[in-house]
């Protein structure tokens, strides 16, 4: 009698196992945490080395008060002597650290990020491209006319009148001087 | 891109301009007469004089299939005849101004399509562009010209041409033309002075009309290049290959670009090439936002320079294992898994399967750096 429910128990054990295995899906390397539920999304453009703390912690307590996705954006631009679809390594190392340091740090405060990169022939080009292909509730600009981050004065005011989108530009501010740079992520990245 | 292989298909000529009125209809109609000269049958599908005579002095002796009538809302306009080109079959078309927008209710929405059709066809075009209406350019010539012009066309219409030809003009030339009633009426002179035809605006049209014949000079090298030699070389020698290359394992979500970021670096380092390698289950429908990611992660790949591999497996070992073999594989990055559940713990995890189907292969498996809790190396932030 005993060695039957051994038995039965151990089947069941077996079946349970089986089934398990069975809805663990076969291509399954992906942690669950890192998939995104559909939400809010706002994009955090970017073409240099850094960006303004202030944008980047703006966008970080929007996305927490509205659950959304923080969407950084790395903008290439492509010099007119190229094709549009070529590589861009060089600037790819420049941007590439940053979306690197964005990532890390919006997800150690427990915000989901989900990168992007555009190419285009200017950084409004290739943001053009970027609203033109994908859907963004917010895109959150520091008014900086910092060549090192950003967008000028122009490209903000083309957003402003071409982007389907709540814009949101943060006035430059004394303490703006605080950046988030690629130099966080140097060495293991 | 059409197959340059492809015989029966027509060879598209462009000529391309900084502006109107330097002169890239009237070189159409003189290419034209020397081909006809040449003993081809050349006839004029649609040509734009807009009143200027010494255009239309030049498209004499050029039969011209005239242009047909289409009535949009109550008005009577004229538009190329496509049908008659095709049925008259030529073998060479000039069909004037690429990037006009078609009257609604003709066969395709905008002129390049009928050219198309034309190609399709077997016929020969020469047709005519000026800069500011390629798609890319816009924004830009809108900055510098202050005037945006509404009909553009996809810069890879200008990228499928056989041939593209600079005409060029210096903006003082250009001026002196228009000044001289042989680009526009003399009505419309002093407005076109007082607007678009400022020499601010001519040198920086022409600088970017410059810029693009070059680009797309450049451009044709690569691809022959790229078609004709090197993309086919690095496949055959690939399983022969000396230097490292790296083979990166995603899927569409999100976290796939950390390790794509993590693994172009590696490749960067060492030299060597990178290849991502999607392999998806048969008959699997992607959500929205996988789908999303997927082009995210192929315009990443782009931009890397990374070659995107996909295919659709239900054995991700026995197809990895023949993608790395295909390419000359010697680095594989993956991304961390989930624990095991159930029975799925006694089974081999992948990267012991890979390490012992790939001998000599190197398997990494890349770590969520935002994950660690201890020296992250965020203070810095």
């Amino acid at each position: 009698m005993n060695v039957w429910v051994i038995v039965a128990v151990a089947c069941a054990g077996a079946l349970l196992g089986i089934a398990a295995g069975y809805w663990l899906p076969p291509h399954g390397r992906v942690p669950a945490s890192s998939r995104l539920q559909g939400g809010r999304r706002i994009l955090l453009p970017f073409t240099g080395e850094e960006i303004s703390r202030r944008s980047f912690e703006a966008a970080v307590r929007l996305a927490k008060a509205e659950n959304a996705i923080i969407m950084p954006a790395f903008l290439a631009q492509v010099p007119m002597n190229l094709p549009l679809d070529i590589a861009l390594p060089v600037q790819c190392a420049r941007g590439m650290p940053l979306l690197e340091a964005i990532e890390q740090r919006a997800t150690s405060l427990g915000v989901p990020v989900d990168s992007r990169v555009g190419r285009g022939r200017s950084a409004r080009d290739a943001l053009r491209k970027l609203i033109e292909h994908e859907h963004f509730d917010r895109i959150i600009v520091s008014a900086d006319e910092d060549p090192r981050s950003g967008l000028s004065y122009e490209d903000l005011r083309w957003m402003l009148d071409r982007a389907p989108a709540e814009i949101l530009i943060l006035r430059p501010a004394p303490d703006d001087a605080r950046r988030i740079s690629t130099e966080a992520v140097k060495g293991h990245f | 891109m059409a197959d340059p292989a492809d015989q029966s298909r027509g060879r598209l000529k462009v000529f391309i301009g900084m502006a109107a009125g330097v002169g890239k209809t009237y070189r159409m109609l003189l290419e034209g007469h020397a081909e006809q000269e040449a003993g081809r049958d050349v006839v004029i599908g649609l040509l734009e004089t807009h009143a200027r005579a010494e255009t239309a002095h030049v498209a004499d002796g050029l039969p011209i299939i005239p242009r047909r009538r289409v009535r949009y809302r109550e008005t009577a306009l004229e538009e190329m005849d496509l049908p008659a080109i095709l049925s008259r079959a030529p073998e060479l078309c000039l069909i004037d101004e690429l990037a006009h927008t078609n009257v609604p209710g003709t066969e395709h929405a905008k002129r390049h399509e009928d050219i198309e059709a034309v190609l399709a066809a077997g016929i020969d075009v020469l047709s005519t562009l000026n800069v500011q209406h390629l798609e890319s350019l816009n924004d830009h010539i809108t900055e510098l010209s202050g005037i945006r012009v509404r009909e553009t066309i996809p810069d890879a219409i200008l990228g499928r041409a056989d041939e593209v030809v600079l005409i060029d003009l210096t903006p003082e030339a250009l001026l002196e033309r228009l000044r001289a009633g042989k680009v526009y009426p003399a009505e419309r002179i002093d407005a076109a002075l007082n607007n678009f035809f400022k020499i601010e605006n001519l040198s920086a049209l022409r600088e970017v009309a410059l810029r693009q014949v070059a680009e797309e000079v450049g451009a044709k090298r690569l691809t022959t290049e790229l078609v004709g030699s090197r993309e086919e070389s690095l496949a055959a020698a690939a399983p022969q290959a000396v230097g490292e290359r790296l083979l990166a394992l995603v899927e569409p979500y999100p976290g796939a670009q950390r390790l794509v970021r993590r693994a172009w670096r590696s490749a960067q380092r060492l030299g060597a090439g990178l290849d991502l390698l999607w392999v998806r289950a048969p008959g699997k429908e992607l959500s929205e936002d996988q789908q999303r990611s997927l082009v995210a992660l192929r315009q990443l790949a782009s931009v890397l320079g990374a070659r995107m591999i996909e295919e659709e497996s239900d054995d991700l070992t026995a197809t990895i294992v023949e993608v790395a073999s295909r390419r000359g594989t010697t680095y594989i990055l993956i991304g961390g898994s989930r624990p095991a559940r159930g029975l799925a713990r006694l089974r081999v995890p992948l990267p012991q399967r890979l390490m012992q189907r790939l001998p000599g292969v190197d398997v990494r498996i890349v770590a969520d750096r935002a994950q660690r809790t201890n020296g992250s190396g965020m203070e810095g932030l």
